[in-house]
């Protein structure tokens, strides 16, 4: 049983793309979620909000209709409300803002989630994903790199985990003083090691070189890096940060490593802007997002005006600056930007990713993500505002990442073992606070909180319900994907595109309506059902006079099972229906409005003139064209693209059958 | 849907009886139709001043006239130009890009084409009323309403044989000045008068709805390549001339193949067909959201991006179908 705070009556959810289109509805403010619930028609059509998904909240002028409320949310969902009287406004208003807003980490949704797991399922879902294995699995300890338990109490840095990878001859001095000598104490460490030419990617924080500081351990540190790979005799120090930037960091006593003092580098500035500009290019392209009936040039000079693309590759051409010198030129890299726990992480896991096949299966990328995100201290909490905090440690920089893996999948569409779902899913739960994951802002903290022993794992449940995140065309066999994945670098820019199934996620009219993906996972299941049979039936075959009869049987059976996966693929096929194709007209400098008479205006075609707009529920839900099942396909939420916040928890969905 | 060229009004304001018979005549008591001018209301109306003009209210009572420009000649010619040399660019940076992207324009008119159509589909469909497509001279323009608006509409348009009916019935016979349109292409410096990339709009609209209808077309994105490719330069008689009369003059039929017939061979279909088509009996409305509308990759990036993941990507897909 769930309570609710708040019940308003007759509020109207808008539609964006097509403002006239309102639904009726109720609204509920529960202690986790909003929610709308249709009126009338027997579906009862529900959306559920997350709280800790909300990103803000605007209350906009009072008209005729009521008060409109707009709730804007961190996976870019954009709800418009009407509220019939100002004061239940005002009050949803208040609710959530104060809902929205935690100060406590108990009030965050993992504390009261509940899948009905018991405590060994639980902990079972936590060993999951295990970093020793996969240090080992990297080839690791080994002659050149050993773990490192100097920071086993957090007591040389906290933000880092308490076990770590170093070369060999790095001893507990050398960490200690080089940490002393690093910005936030983070020592360069072990991110991925390959074990065909020992090349390695470390990452770090800044030196505290100021002008002219130097550190004696932390020269020794880098030298030690060089040294565990016996195949180079030099390393390349990667600065993600802006030159310009970088030197001005000199002046607060922080900087980068000077070519002079560290015997054996190579520097080089690969300049992705700070998370600030990012914040800030986010919301721009949001807001051309956002724009009612955009014309093509509004569009695409929005875009460019964001500079989110272009951000976009410049954690691409690092991650691949790196990847290259790690496989082609077998040179190891210590890479770093500020705090080493932002672009570090990025440009990190985007190299590990196309150097190593693993991380593009689908426990390997959730491997990826704990070691190069969680374990080495990416401040979740601060970025992803688990917790009401400073704004301005906002920025999606996560989300960056995953827009990484999406394009690359986009370019090679055979080289992942998962789909463009799964990683939509896993940014939903960046920000949803539903598992433990990505809670707080370190390991240590987490481990103070408990974590693991109060909350549930996000990959148990992905992993549980991985069948929808397969990707069909994934064969782990070709040899093309064994090996590094080779983006082209330059020119390119144009095989970036705009993630609409991300930043438009929830604008159903956007999309193909039915799922590539979905139905060619459903025939390479049935052609493994079918060939499971057949095997089954050929054994009987050889044994039983009746089988003649069987194989009839089996045939029939054929041809209802792929009427049935056309069927059962378009469940979540949408009501296709025709846009407004008719408001296009600002697009066309030579229309002058004053045509009068002759020429038809604008608004023609509409919803409302419209004989007929949405086509009989029971016809052809087969098709393309056809009609909106609004039924999920699983109910544990893990299904169909908007489950993930209209699913509905099995204890919650209980009480609104009222 | 019925195509025409523009009402001969010209700055007197002729009237034709036949003209107007003829158009009565097509729409029952009291019912209404919808006129679809592919060009400005203020171009159209200045028209009038070199002869043409549109049809005045007065004379034909039971159609309403709709204006949606598109773009077509020179500038239509300039766009392509543009694009293609933004995407042979390698020294662009990513703003650079997108700016040039959209000052080529090709994507805006992309999405006007597709509005047009979906425009007059809906006419159609929605208000089951009668639709006169027309622009000036009936045979750019016009033709890209009409033939899009039909594989928008008729699911038989979308099999490969209604496809090749439809370029048949309503590029080829219809008119559409191949010879004149499609000279030199993008690259060259000679921008000639009478060139634009009219048709190319036309297959760039067609695979923007098979992106967004994967289910929909029979036909796959090597059948559009190849028709783009032998629009301009082919060892088929099918693209020849600029229109039926000068076929017939030249002796086309007599001294050349056709492309239908080669395409149509099994090994060669096989190469064509979409493995994931399966027959849609209903309309297909597209999104013309500047998300939902793409650029080309597989034509404009043709020579310039490796297509290797892309063709693997594609047999992987035939092979799933395939063993199914």
């Amino acid at each position: 049983l769930c309570h609710f705070f708040i019940q308003v009556e007759n509020v109207r959810l808008l539609d964006r793309l097509s403002s006239r289109k309102a639904v009726l509805g109720t609204l509920y403010l529960t202690a986790t979620h909003v929610i709308f619930v249709e009126n009338g028609s027997e579906t009862r059509k529900e959306t559920w909000v997350l709280h800790s998904q909300i990103s803000s909240i605007e209350k906009q002028a009072t008209t005729a209709t009521g008060c409109p409320l707009l709730i804007r949310c961190k996976n870019f969902q954009v709800i418009q409300l009407v509220i019939p009287q100002e004061r239940d406004c005002h009050d949803v208003y208040i609710s959530l803002i104060r809902l929205a807003r935690p100060v406590k980490y108990e009030e965050l949704y993992c504390f009261s989630f509940n899948p009905k797991l018991d405590k060994e399922e639980r902990e079972q879902g936590w060993k999951l994903v295990d970093l020793n294995e996969e240090y080992n699995r990297m080839g690791v300890p080994n002659n050149y790199w050993q773990i490192c338990d100097v920071n086993r109490d957090y007591g040389v840095c906290d933000s880092y985990p308490t076990e770590v990878y170093v070369p060999k001859s790095a001893t507990a001095h050398i960490i200690v003083g080089s940490s002393k000598f690093r910005s936030r104490r983070r020592f360069p460490a072990l991110s991925y090691y390959c074990k065909d030419n020992n090349a390695s990617i470390c990452r770090s924080s800044q030196p505290l070189s100021g002008f002219s500081a130097r550190c004696l351990e932390d020269e020794q540190m880098l030298q030690a890096i060089r040294k565990a790979n016996p195949g180079s005799d030099f390393i390349y120090v990667v600065d993600t940060r802006p030159k310009l930037n970088a030197m001005a960091n000199r002046a607060a006593g922080k900087g980068y490593e000077n070519e002079d003092n560290y015997s054996n580098i190579k520097f080089q500035f690969i300049g992705i802007e700070n998370i600030h500009v990012m914040r800030n290019s986010l919301q721009k392209m949001l807001e051309v997002c956002e724009l009612k009936s955009p014309s093509m040039s509004d569009f695409l000079w929005g875009l460019e005006n964001s500079g989110w693309l272009k951000h976009i590759k410049a954690i691409m051409d690092a991650g691949i600056f790196i990847a290259k010198a790690v496989a082609e030129e077998g040179v190891s890299v210590l890479v770093h930007c500020s705090d080493g726990w932002d672009r570090t992480a990025q440009v990190c896991s985007v190299a590990s990713l196309l150097l190593d096949p693993y991380y593009r299966t689908m426990k390997g990328f959730m491997v990826l993500i704990e070691k190069d995100w969680v374990s080495f201290g990416h401040k979740f909490n601060h970025r992803y505002g688990n917790l009401d905090g400073d704004p301005k440690e906002i920025s999606p920089v996560i989300d960056q990442f995953i827009e990484c893996v999406w394009q690359l999948m986009e370019q090679f569409p055979c080289a992942f073992e998962f789909n463009e779902r799964f990683l939509i899913h896993i940014q939903h739960h960046v920000y949803s606070c539903q598992f433990g994951n990505f809670l707080c802002n370190s390991q240590k903290e987490r481990r103070e909180l408990k974590i693991q022993e109060r909350t549930y794992s996000l990959w148990a449940h992905l992993w549980k319900n991985r069948a929808d995140y397969l990707n069909p065309l994934y064969r782990s066999d070709h040899s093309k994907h064994q090996g590094t994945l080779h983006p082209q670098i330059a020119p390119c820019n144009f095989l970036y595109k705009f993630w609409s199934g991300m930043y438009n996620r929830f604008e159903k009219g956007l999309h193909p309506r039915q799922s590539v993906t979905d139905y060619l996972m459903a025939v390479k299941e049935e052609t493994q059902q079918l060939e499971e049979e057949l095997e089954v039936l050929g054994e009987r075959l050889a044994n039983l006079q009746k089988s003649q009869l069987g194989d009839n049987k089996v045939k029939s059976k054929q041809q209802d099972r792929s009427k049935q996966l056309r069927l059962s693929t378009s469940n979540n096929s949408l009501a296709n229906t025709p846009q407004e194709y008719s408001n296009d007209l600002k697009s066309f400098p030579s229309r002058s409005p004053s045509q009068g008479d002759e020429e038809d205006s604008a608004l023609i075609l509409t919803q409302d003139n419209l004989k007929s707009s949405d086509p009989d529920l029971s016809a052809n839900s087969d098709q393309e064209s056809g009609v909106e099942d609004l039924s999920c396909r699983s109910p544990s939420g893990g299904g169909c693209l908007p489950s993930e916040d209209s699913g509905k928890d099995s204890d919650e969905a209980v009480f609104l059958a009222g | 849907m019925l195509r025409s060229s523009q009402p001969l009004t010209g700055p007197n304001r002729r009237r034709c009886r036949e003209d107007e018979m003829l158009l009565g005549t097509i729409l029952d008591e009291g019912e209404r139709g919808f006129i679809i001018d592919t060009r400005s209301a203020q171009a159209a109306k200045q028209a009038r001043m070199t002869g043409g003009g549109t049809e005045p209210k007065s004379s034909y009572p039971q159609w309403r006239r709709l204006h949606r420009p598109l773009e077509r000649g020179r500038p239509l010619q300039e766009s392509f130009a543009k694009l293609v040399e933004a995407c042979s660019d390698p020294s662009l940076s990513m703003d650079r890009w997108l700016g040039r992207l959209e000052s080529s324009r090709w994507l805006s008119h992309v999405k006007a084409a597709l509005s047009t159509a979906c425009l007059a589909a809906q006419c159609m469909d929605r208000e089951d009323a009668k639709v006169l497509v027309h622009g000036a001279e009936g045979t750019d323009t016009t033709l890209l309403v009409t033939a899009l608006a039909q594989v928008i509409l008729d699911p038989s348009c979308r099999t490969l044989a209604g496809f090749q009916g439809l370029l048949e019935r309503e590029w080829i016979q219809a008119g559409h000045p191949f010879h004149l349109r499609c000279a030199h292409s993008a690259y060259s410096h000679a921008r000639l008068k009478q060139e634009a990339p009219l048709f190319l709009l036309f297959l760039d609209c067609v695979w923007q709805l098979s992106r967004q209808f994967p289910f929909s077309l029979e036909f796959g994105e090597q059948l559009l390549l190849s028709l783009f490719d032998n629009a301009y330069a082919s060892s088929y008689g099918t693209f020849l001339c600029n229109n039926e009369k000068e076929r017939s003059l030249c002796k086309v039929k007599e001294s050349t193949h056709s492309l239908w017939a080669w395409l149509n061979q099994p090994e060669e279909q096989q190469k064509l067909l979409n493995p994931l088509y399966s027959h849609n009996a209903l309309v297909i409305w597209p999104s013309v959201e500047p998300q939902s509308i793409q650029l080309w990759q597989g034509l404009f990036l043709r020579w310039i991006r490796p297509s290797q993941y892309l063709d693997e990507a594609w047999a992987e897909i035939q092979r799933l179908v395939e063993e199914n």
